[in-house]
């Protein structure tokens, strides 16, 4: 599952990236492309994880159900609905449909 | 005076700080408590013991890879999977150290504890101040008051996700790309970057069947191959600013998914 050492790799490597830029911060500028490749790679990992975490479970398809609730969820996030109400109505859409028999 | 300033001093940081100030950073902690809270419950109700989100917030302290991790070790995917891409996604806090490194000025304990607290949220307060005084209490405010915030919130929707009983029929898998979703949505405003995400996205959902799981997600990095330059033609200290103001924007309206309150800038469509 998630053992301790690997919470304590990804604590002490966050914790690394984050310490750099107040002891090195006078001697050291980052340059702007490498400013806008760590935005875009974050911007890129978390829109892979929604596509995986809504489409598939193991190697296979997750069902229809899943990602039909990501989707009301991502329209109602579209639209500026609070955050509860956006994961709320998420997981209602999922559970409904499993109601209904849809996988 | 600078030197009085004490980590512990609440009250001169409250009266250093605009009214505005000080309400914005309330609608933050707010925001992020609901983030926090289901954090919690999602990770136990999805099967990790109580102590994995409750370590993770205290220690690392940054909420998209805490999804993350979590999101890859309930899918099946291997720990160094799970770590690296949280890794991945922590890294953008690198320029943030870099931001607000004039805050964290003097002493060795002072730089140790304050680097902890650096996040998305308290960099982009400081940069909406230019006065040193308001910047280092900008910073420590919003710092200390989201750790509290984050890991209290974290801890009361752990416990509420273990007395969850059978998760799927409640639909909660599908809450887990739906609270990242509502997160990454208004960082999709650049086309680059959206361009660069849905290859990435692409990747990462065809490669799911043939690699082991965790690794689809680490593949998107492929879609950064799109990322295109920064402000191409410009000379970058002319950039910097802009990039500045665009983190700031960014965090607000990240920020603003929970207050649907409408901003300047355009949303995607």
């Amino acid at each position: 599952m998630m053992p301790l050492y690997a919470v304590l790799l990804l604590a002490v490597g966050t914790y690394a990236f984050r310490l750099a830029g107040p002891l090195l911060g006078g001697r050291l500028a980052l340059s702007e492309r490498l400013r806008h490749l760590l935005a875009v790679a974050a911007a890129v990992l978390l829109v892979a994880l929604v596509a995986t975490g809504a489409l598939t479970q193991g190697h296979g398809f997750a069902g229809w159900a899943r990602p039909a609730g990501v989707l009301v969820a991502g329209v109602l996030a579209l639209r500026r609905a609070p955050f509860p109400a956006v994961v709320v109505a998420g997981a209602a859409t999922t559970a409904l449909l499993r109601l209904c028999g849809v996988g | 005076m600078l030197d009085g300033f004490t980590l512990m001093d609440m009250r001169s940081l409250l009266r250093t700080l605009e009214r505005a100030t000080l309400r914005d950073i309330a609608l933050v902690c707010l925001a992020d408590a609901l983030v926090g809270a289901s954090f919690g419950a999602i990770s136990v109700s999805g099967g990790l013991p109580l102590w994995v989100p409750i370590a993770l917030s205290a220690l690392v302290f940054a909420g998209g890879s805490q999804f993350a991790a979590v999101g890859v070790v309930l899918s099946g995917g291997g720990v160094l999977a799970a770590v690296a891409t949280g890794l991945v996604l922590n890294a953008r806090l690198l320029p943030f150290g870099f931001t607000v490194a004039d805050v964290l000025d003097g002493s060795w304990w002072r730089r140790l504890v304050g680097a902890q607290l650096i996040t998305d949220e308290t960099a982009a307060f400081v940069l909406q101040q230019s006065e040193p005084r308001r910047r280092r209490a900008a910073f420590w405010l919003c710092g200390i008051a989201l750790y509290v915030v984050w890991n209290v919130s974290v801890l009361l929707g752990a416990v509420a996700g273990g007395l969850i009983g059978d998760t799927d029929a409640l639909g909660l898998d599908a809450a887990f790309p739906a609270v990242l979703l509502a997160l990454v949505l208004p960082s999709l405003t650049d086309r680059r970057t959206r361009t660069a995400a849905v290859v990435g996205a692409v990747v990462a959902v065809a490669a799911t069947p043939f690699v082991p799981a965790g690794l689809p997600v680490l593949l998107a990095l492929v879609g950064l191959l799109f990322a295109g330059r920064p402000g191409a033609g410009e000379a970058p200290a002319a950039v910097r600013p802009v990039e500045d103001a665009e983190q700031v924007e960014r965090v607000k309206r990240v920020k603003r998914v929970e207050q649907a309150e409408p901003t300047a800038k355009e949303t995607v469509r």
